[in-house]
């Protein structure tokens, strides 16, 4: 085991708990809301999926972090400048095709991800992981299958999904950054090395754009900040509509 | 139309697998183990959770009960359910203090459950998983021509099918 200090290992267990937690969010709201039945318990299906994974990384978070802290504080206690999760997460949900771009690209990232935290020295981590990855395989199942019906489908879906990637391309660079925190981690063998995805994943992705008959776009433009707790005005919303209950009602119990 | 039942099956038992088994023969608390074949999962409730392969260990010290279980996907919301259960036989048995543990390693899979709990999902009304998905059968009229019409299902354990000879849909338990 390598001597990094826990603090900085419960940072990161916190931002992929933040990442899985606010992805989880926006696709619960597709409840009720999906384009027919078997799509409205998919997307809330992988909503689960998500929202479990944060809690595994938020509670080992909160272990580490001690004083009192638990999954629930972490998650229903903490503002905007406190969450850290990356921007692309916690865009509105949009159309359909914008939450199966938004989906099929970050599967074929936690994917590449999930493969590498599997062998971080961290076993916790490495564990939350191995849960995790099984069910990435079968969400980006689905989530291809879609860019192919959405790409290859009528003029109006191609175009639909062709604007949702334009939209989420300037997210996507945030994903494989590297700060200050995660350098570390990645020296003590605990943390992946994002940057080293990337490649890999544009590669993926291409491929499934040009079966799609959709252009997958360079970033010429990119927008980050999450890490470091400056979001899009849309968190804002999402934690005031998530945390509602405990903000009314501090420390209310089912 | 061929098929293979898992009995003309060499089994191939995966080691975790048997490990927990061992752990079961081998420990002196069987009476605990017999009294938890009674807590069903609360989505498939002819299935134990020994049979579903959550449940994994228990020991006891003093007067404690802890109770090891492994959760089957990241966010299935049975397993609160389960650990309830547990909490509440136990607790009908005279165990007052009982600890629930979640282990998330080694990662639970499909292929813990046994051929048993295998026909008893068929008897249920649903398909049992496959090795990857392929040669799924109709768990109505025993058909395998069958389609997929969603990756998720009720649950987030299981997809939903429909069964092109008797039309009906049904459940499958995917392979995790």
């Amino acid at each position: 085991m390598s001597n990094v200090a826990n603090e900085k290992i419960a940072a990161y267990a916190n931002r992929l708990g933040d990442d899985s937690l606010i992805h989880g969010h926006r696709l619960s709201e597709w409840c009720s809301n999906g384009p027919f039945l078997e799509e409205d318990l998919a997307m809330t299906n992988v909503a689960l999926d998500y929202i479990g994974r944060a809690r595994n990384f938020l509670t080992y978070a909160a272990e580490l972090i001690g004083g009192g802290a638990t999954e629930d504080t972490l998650a229903y206690e903490r503002d905007c400048l406190e969450y850290t999760n990356l921007l692309i997460y916690e865009l509105p949900k949009g159309d359909f095709a914008f939450t199966t771009a938004r989906q099929y690209l970050l599967d074929e990232f936690e994917l590449l991800f999930l493969t590498a935290l599997c062998n971080s020295e961290d076993s916790t981590l490495a564990a939350v992981a191995e849960k995790s990855l099984k069910e990435t395989r079968y969400h980006l199942r689905r989530s291809k299958e879609w860019m192919l019906r959405l790409g290859n489908g009528t003029e109006e879906s191609k175009e639909k999904l062709q604007t949702a990637v334009e939209q989420l391309i300037g997210y996507t660079p945030e994903l494989f950054e590297v700060d200050a925190l995660e350098k570390d981690l990645i020296s003590g063998g605990i943390a992946v090395d994002r940057a080293g995805l990337e490649e890999s994943w544009r590669s993926a992705c291409e491929k499934t754009f040009d079966e799609a008959g959709v252009n997958m776009p360079q970033a010429v433009w990119r927008v980050k900040g999450g890490r470091t707790g400056f979001h899009t005005e849309h968190l804002g919303h999402l934690l005031a509509d998530m945390q509602f209950v405990q903000r009314a009602y501090p420390g209310c119990q089912w | 139309m061929q098929r293979v039942s898992d009995e003309t099956l060499i089994p191939m038992l995966p080691i975790e697998e048997f490990e927990r088994r061992e752990r079961r023969r081998m420990s002196p608390v069987a009476d605990i183990w017999d009294l938890l074949d009674r807590v069903k999962d609360p989505e498939v409730p002819v299935i134990s959770i020994w049979e579903l392969g959550v449940l994994q260990d228990i020991t006891v010290q003093e007067d404690v009960v802890t109770v090891s279980i492994t959760p089957t996907y990241s966010g299935c919301p049975a397993i609160n359910a389960m650990a309830e259960d547990i909490v509440d036989c136990l607790a009908a048995a005279g165990y007052d203090h009982v600890n629930v543990q979640t282990r998330l390693q080694p990662a639970w899979t499909t292929s813990w459950m046994s051929a048993e709990a295998k026909r008893k999902l068929v008897d249920y009304g649903i398909a049992p998983m496959q090795k990857d998905d392929e040669g799924i059968q109709c768990p109505h009229c025993r058909s395998v021509d069958v389609k997929l019409v969603s990756y998720f299902g009720s649950t987030a354990c299981k997809a939903l099918y429909q069964c092109k000879s008797c039309d009906e849909p049904f459940d499958y338990f995917k392979n995790l």
